[in-house]
């Protein structure tokens, strides 16, 4: 069980508009292990945003094969893919994680609604991941909408691994920080990945954060020639 | 889950929901009176008169007979002859006669001569008799029986004296306050004009006009000898018939009359044919009834297809989490129902209390009855209605979530 990648990707294609002979992302073989922490970085509209689809499922390729631990993403069908996103992906935004007129409890519940544990062990294991995250146990019952920011990210990185996931999608969740904020924020989500024993895919454009993680993929290496923007 | 969020997302945009809740409200309380009123109209309308064979008056409309006859609508243009009268009520065909003589009121309601063969033989609703609520039915000349409103709304009790007035205006200058009348019964409630009119016998009639001419007193005393109170002319009479296959016959003869130009109705037929007349106005009253809803729906569908604008990124990070656009689809459809819901109880429960407040003013000017249990039928029959064209209409916003949902990438 351990020796099986946690991301497997086999001469996958991809391109918006089914007809056009032209792919945006073209990766013959990408291949991520169990626990490894990736780095992925790139000029914006490079295609990071459409990796990231591709591996929560919402976009599919139209060629080869996307495979999550042993399972074939692009062979589930649509009501199969959204319910493994619920249980084996957690995901982190830029902004805009939470639904504003919410609590930050509910915005929790929104996801370990999918759990298959009981209450009260959810309950326990989102008191302990907010205060993992040093977030005050009392903001549970706030809007969201009154959270800075920060808290906000915070929020969210909880809500993404309440389920456990084996996998961690982040989009550049440090983008609305400052860079104090930023290096802390990466540490503190670094530290609960590992205790979680997860893996993590981080996009982002800014590479002085590179440093934190185990392995870096420069996007345009799985752009086609010629279709690379220039920055 | 999906109704907290639908629940806390309308709480989220509480004023624009509430001008939705409060447009659909107007519109369905619109729809929902014009069908109460019109099923009412109907029923009380039809429950007017029953048992009664022939109604005969002057030659003139069949509606315009019925109408001021039976529901004391409009003037009468022409009289009915005693003569004539007493010649077909002795006709063999006939069982029974009620002589009905208009023109008199008391502070607006009308008075009716008539013969004590009215409290015997006159028949409305499901052919029900007339009883009285307090005393008996008049005996002297200036006796009178009133409707159960008259009594209600004027505080009349047996005993009470009340003067008649002469025309119809509810403020009448010329009074008969010479000839007061002594109020000996009260009738039962009906739900029927007869609730709001005042009886009198046709000698009584008779009595105060006795020295009155072309409509004004005449200076003098004098008092009538018994004799002379048999009256002149009626303005209408109701027959009731020994067997009903006769009802066209006599109709026939009466048509035919020679002495004077006389007309008899049957009031059930008359009854539909006005009742088809009007059906034309109320068809168009719900068809504007319902326009102004589909006017709401299509507004509510527009403020949830708005703030799908603003619910993007809501809509985003719920697929992200694993909801599938059906879930999307499902709460928008809730959030549409949830309107359509508070608006259709809002317009229910502001109905009946305006119901409760008009209830005496429209039974007192049109003779419509409104029971409780009417508006709760009608709205137990709207609302399905209701929420079926609700999500035929939310079915706009509900299909672009879906869609958003299906196609939509999660780069935020």
């Amino acid at each position: 069980m351990t020796n099986r990648p946690a991301i497997q990707i086999e001469n996958c294609q991809f391109r918006y508009h089914p007809d056009s002979d032209k792919a945006l992302l073209q990766i013959a073989h990408w291949q991520v292990e169990k626990g490894e922490t990736v780095f992925v970085y790139g000029p914006s509209g490079s295609g990071k945003s459409t990796l990231l689809n591709l591996l929560a499922g919402i976009l599919l390729p139209q060629q080869g094969s996307i495979k999550l631990d042993e399972v074939t993403l692009n062979q589930l069908s649509n009501r199969k893919r959204d319910a493994f996103r619920a249980r084996h992906i957690g995901m982190v935004f830029q902004r805009f994680n939470l639904i504003p007129y919410l609590t930050v409890a509910d915005n929790i519940k929104l996801a370990s609604h999918f759990s298959s544990h009981d209450k009260p062990y959810l309950q326990q294991r989102s008191l302990e991941l907010m205060n993992d995250l040093q977030l005050d146990i009392e903001l549970l019952e706030r809007p969201a909408s009154q959270l800075s920011v920060g808290q906000q990210q915070r929020v969210a990185i909880v809500r993404a691994l309440i389920n456990q996931p084996e996998l961690l999608i982040v989009d550049e969740p440090t983008s609305a920080l400052d860079s104090d904020a930023r290096d802390s924020f990466v540490d503190l989500l670094l530290k609960q990945v590992k205790v979680a024993g997860a893996t993590i895919i981080f996009v982002s454009h800014d590479r002085s954060l590179a440093q934190h993680f185990s392995r870096q993929l420069d996007i345009q290496s799985f752009m086609v020639a010629g279709e690379k923007h220039a920055v | 889950m999906l109704f907290k969020l639908a629940w806390k997302s309308l709480l989220a945009r509480r004023v624009s929901v509430l001008l939705t809740v409060l447009m659909m409200t107007v519109s369905i309380f619109v729809l929902l009176s014009v069908e109460t009123i019109r099923y009412q109209a109907k029923d009380s309308f039809s429950k007017t008169v029953s048992g009664v064979d022939l109604i005969v008056g002057a030659r003139t409309g069949q509606v315009n007979l019925l109408l001021y006859s039976v529901f004391h609508i409009g003037v009468p243009t022409n009289n009915v002859s005693w003569q004539s009268y007493q010649e077909i009520a002795t006709n063999p065909s006939v069982a029974w006669s009620i002589p009905i003589s208009l023109g008199d009121s008391h502070r607006g309601y009308r008075v009716v001569g008539t013969s004590t063969d009215f409290f015997e033989f006159f028949r409305f609703g499901n052919k029900q008799a007339l009883t009285f609520q307090h005393g008996k039915a008049f005996d002297e000349h200036f006796d009178a029986v009133i409707g159960s409103e008259v009594a209600k709304q004027l505080g009349y009790q047996v005993d009470d004296a009340i003067v008649l007035a002469h025309g119809i205006a509810s403020t009448s200058f010329s009074k008969h306050d010479d000839h007061p009348f002594k109020i000996t019964g009260i009738l039962a409630p009906t739900g029927t004009p007869v609730d709001q009119s005042v009886y009198v016998s046709l000698q009584g009639i008779e009595a105060i006009h006795f020295n009155w001419q072309g409509g004004v007193r005449m200076p003098g005393t004098a008092t009538p000898e018994l004799a002379d109170l048999q009256p002149k002319t009626i303005t209408a009479f109701m027959l009731g018939l020994n067997s009903r296959i006769q009802t066209f016959n006599l109709q026939r003869q009466i048509n035919e009359y020679r002495q004077e130009p006389l007309q008899a109705i049957l009031p059930g037929a008359t009854l539909m044919s006005l009742w088809t007349m009007l059906s034309s106005v109320e068809q168009l009253l719900l068809l504007i009834a319902s326009l102004v809803l589909l006017g709401a729906l299509i507004g509510m569908a527009n403020m949830l297809l708005v703030s799908m604008r603003e619910r993007r990124h809501e809509l985003s990070v719920l697929r992200a989490l694993g909801y599938r656009p059906g879930f999307l689809f499902a709460l928008l459809q809730l959030e549409a129902m949830l309107i359509s819901l508070a608006a259709a109880f809002t317009a229910f429960i502001s109905l009946q209390l305006s119901m409760y407040v008009l209830k005496d003013w429209l039974l007192q000017e049109y003779g419509i009855l409104l029971t409780r249990l009417s508006i709760i039928n009608e709205f137990l029959f709207m609302l399905p209605l209701v929420l079926i064209a609700s999500f035929l209409v939310a079915l706009i916003p509900a299909i672009s979530a879906y869609r958003q949902g299906l196609h939509q990438q999660l780069n935020l």
